[in-house]
């Protein structure tokens, strides 16, 4: 298997954990919310999906408790940043660090460990393409995730509901004089903001790299969070940017294994140094932002 | 008729003013809650919770042994603390202090690890304007990303912390790492003029407490006093007036992250120059993080912050008691700054909001 194979073959793994999260925080900034908190969310997933596969559980009863837990961390978060109105970035902030606190705190005697991941599905016909078919075999939450991204797009392109939650995006206020019940819906996307990281967390921890280290997460919420950005909170556009981020972490990985002579700390920083740069690149495409944009991001909804 | 106006569910009501009385009683309760909420999870974890309360909470006060070393944690978290404050003050939320504080402590360690035969008292003070200006300069490329190219400080000023955690792993492993260190991550300790003078004697504590009062006493004369700091002031609280009033709102940013990274990367000098006298992989347990905590629950204030930073590093030798005699894993420290903050945040909500019951037969609220 060459290099070209290789990241082909896994890009679309690598790139779920990223895919997940971002869809989910695209849903809670579409109605308004800026949720900070996505790498403790994805942490508390990591490690309660951990825990219950290592202990026999199984994959299925794992994403559940991960995608229910996290859901929990997020409500916390909707009750002090929607209910009581506080500072967003300030409760995200705090979400994020009590989540990787606690992922620390349970993961402590997991250390290390290993648990088994899941096994390829491949398509029939499609996998035997040369140098693409790798992207054909894939574990069945890829094809899962692949199959949510449509749902998500199709919702938003073609659903009343959809149309509500960007409208509470919008104009809160205006929503509201419709008729929506502008807090309630904005509680439903960070919750299902949160499902999604905590499945996001739970693909990391017993899929893609089926080994507990604390801190495993590593930046990857926060790329999301910069994902939605670089997908201009459009769907299909951050299925684009979470596949990039794929490619790029797997091609640091070929780098190290083929004994390129860069130093392994630029490689682990590449997907950090890419994110940066391509945040200034799409930012200071001032039109795009505000063509796209959420109006009111971050904002308390007092009526 | 939405979620929050239906018959019995309460609303919040804005205070016309809140008085100073339940601004300072805030804190304090948040302060209870997170302890109670904490001590309810070691119950959980088969911990006992009053040997915890005690070794966390009271031990680090009890002796001048341990209340020294508190003293000696709050520097950085003061320091660090009260720059970010000004920034947040003016909505410019760099949360990569942990990135400035590392470049702080590189560049202070250069003149050691370069000229380790140097002698004379010019070495340390050297070596924290160095890592000031090492700070500034890290800021200054999340600056330049907001100001000119319209990136969001928060995710750009983050991913440049994870970035400087690498250059460090870097240096450690390769061109500065100790050749006689048993091929340990870490550097040549440094001579003996590289480290900043004892304050008091017996203890570690040194001279860069000082130069964190010192630092808090000008970001209370800047913010409350000056002009330049009014200014930011307003820029975060009504944006548009700012505006109108013709206040650069780029000059406020650069201004912001400049300060922030300044006093960062001054308290990772002096972090490599006082307690750790070289420079290694763990010089921040955190400091950075935890510093948006202690600014926040200082009211975002001078004078608050001071407190806060106390109290944060009390809980950081108290989670070091806790680890040692309570068999307390330190992730614990993490869970209660997290809650900490969640606490004060619900905590500052009732400073704003009064809450009250009302039925939808007497209409929603206005």
């Amino acid at each position: 298997m060459n290099a070209l194979e290789f990241i082909v073959a896994g890009m679309l793994a690598a790139a779920t954990p990223f895919l997940l999260a971002a869809l989910g925080e695209m849903v809670a900034e579409r109605a308004g919310v800026l949720n900070l908190g996505v790498e403790g969310l994805m942490a508390l997933g990591a490690v309660i999906a951990f825990i219950i596969v290592y202990h026999g559980g199984g994959h299925l009863l794992g994403f559940v408790a991960a995608g229910l837990a996290s859901t929990a961390l997020s409500l916390v978060f909707a009750v002090i940043a929607l209910g009581l109105r506080a500072n967003q970035v300030a409760v995200g902030l705090a979400i994020g660090i009590l989540g990787q606190g606690l992922s620390a705190l349970f993961g402590k005697s997991y250390e290390s460990l290993t648990v088994k991941g899941l096994p390829k599905l491949s398509l029939p016909w499609l996998s035997d393409i040369p140098v693409i078919g790798g992207l054909f075999v894939e574990d069945v939450v890829v094809w899962l995730s692949l199959a949510a991204t449509v749902a998500i797009w199709a919702i938003f392109a073609y659903t009343k509901t959809g149309l509500v939650v960007r409208a509470v995006g919008e104009n809160p206020k205006a929503a509201r004089a419709l008729g929506y019940p502008v807090i309630a819906v904005r509680f439903a996307a960070v919750a299902f903001g949160g499902a999604l990281a905590g499945f996001a967390g739970a693909y990391a921890a017993v899929v893609y790299t089926p080994l507990w280290a604390d801190g495993m997460i590593a930046g990857r919420g926060w790329i999301a969070i910069a994902l939605v950005v670089f997908g201009t909170w459009l769907t299909s556009r951050i299925f684009l940017g979470a596949c990039l981020f794929g490619a790029v972490s797997l091609a640091s990985l070929a780098a190290q294994t083929t004994g390129l002579d860069v130093s392994s700390q630029l490689l682990s920083s590449l997907p950090y140094l890419v994110t940066i740069v391509v945040l200034g690149i799409i930012s200071s495409n001032r039109r795009l932002l505000k063509l796209n944009g959420v109006a009111s991001l971050g904002e308390p909804f007092e009526q | 008729m939405s979620a929050l106006s239906r018959p019995f569910l309460p609303v919040l009501v804005r205070r016309e003013h809140a008085s100073l009385a339940i601004k300072l009683v805030a804190p304090s309760a948040a302060l209870g809650l997170a302890t109670l909420l904490n001590l309810g999870l070691y119950l959980l974890m088969g911990r006992d919770p009053v040997a915890v309360f005690h070794a966390m909470l009271l031990e680090p006060f009890l002796s001048w042994a341990s209340f020294s070393e508190v003293l000696l944690k709050m520097g950085p978290l003061l320091l660090i603390a009260q720059g970010l404050a000004i920034g947040f003050r003016a909505k410019v939320f760099n949360i990569g202090a942990e990135g400035q504080f590392i470049l702080g402590a590189i560049f202070a360690s250069a003149i050691p690890i370069w000229l380790p035969q140097a002698t004379g008292q010019w070495i340390w003070p050297a070596m924290l304007v160095l890592g000031a200006l090492g700070g500034a300069l890290w800021a200054s490329l999340t600056a330049f990303w907001r100001v000119r190219l319209n990136a969001n400080e928060i995710l750009v000023s983050l991913m440049l912390a994870l970035v400087a955690a690498q250059v460090l792993n870097y240096l450690l492993l390769g061109p500065w790492k100790d050749p006689a260190g048993f091929n340990f991550p870490q550097s040549v300790m440094f001579q003996y003029d590289a480290m900043v003078p004892i304050l008091i004697p017996g203890t570690r504590v040194n001279v860069s407490l000082l130069i964190a009062f010192a630092f808090s006493l000008s970001a209370w004369v800047f913010m409350q006093r000056s002009f330049a700091g009014y200014k930011l002031q307003v820029g975060g609280l009504a944006p548009r007036a700012a505006g109108y009033a013709g206040f650069n709102e780029g000059r406020a940013i650069w201004l912001s992250l400049l300060i922030g990274g300044f006093a960062a990367g001054l308290a990772g000098a002096a972090e490599v120059a006082g307690p750790l006298g070289q420079l290694q992989r763990s010089i921040s347990t955190g400091y950075g993080y935890a510093a948006i905590i202690v600014a926040y629950l200082g009211g975002l204030h001078p004078i608050g912050i001071v407190f806060s930073a106390l109290l944060m590093a009390a809980l950081y030798i108290g989670g070091d008691n806790a680890m040692v005699s309570a068999n307390l894993p330190v992730a614990a420290v993490r869970v209660f700054q997290g809650s900490l903050l969640l606490a004060y945040l619900i905590a500052i909500a009732f400073v704003r909001y009064r809450l009250e019951w009302r039925d939808a037969a007497h209409g929603s609220a206005p």
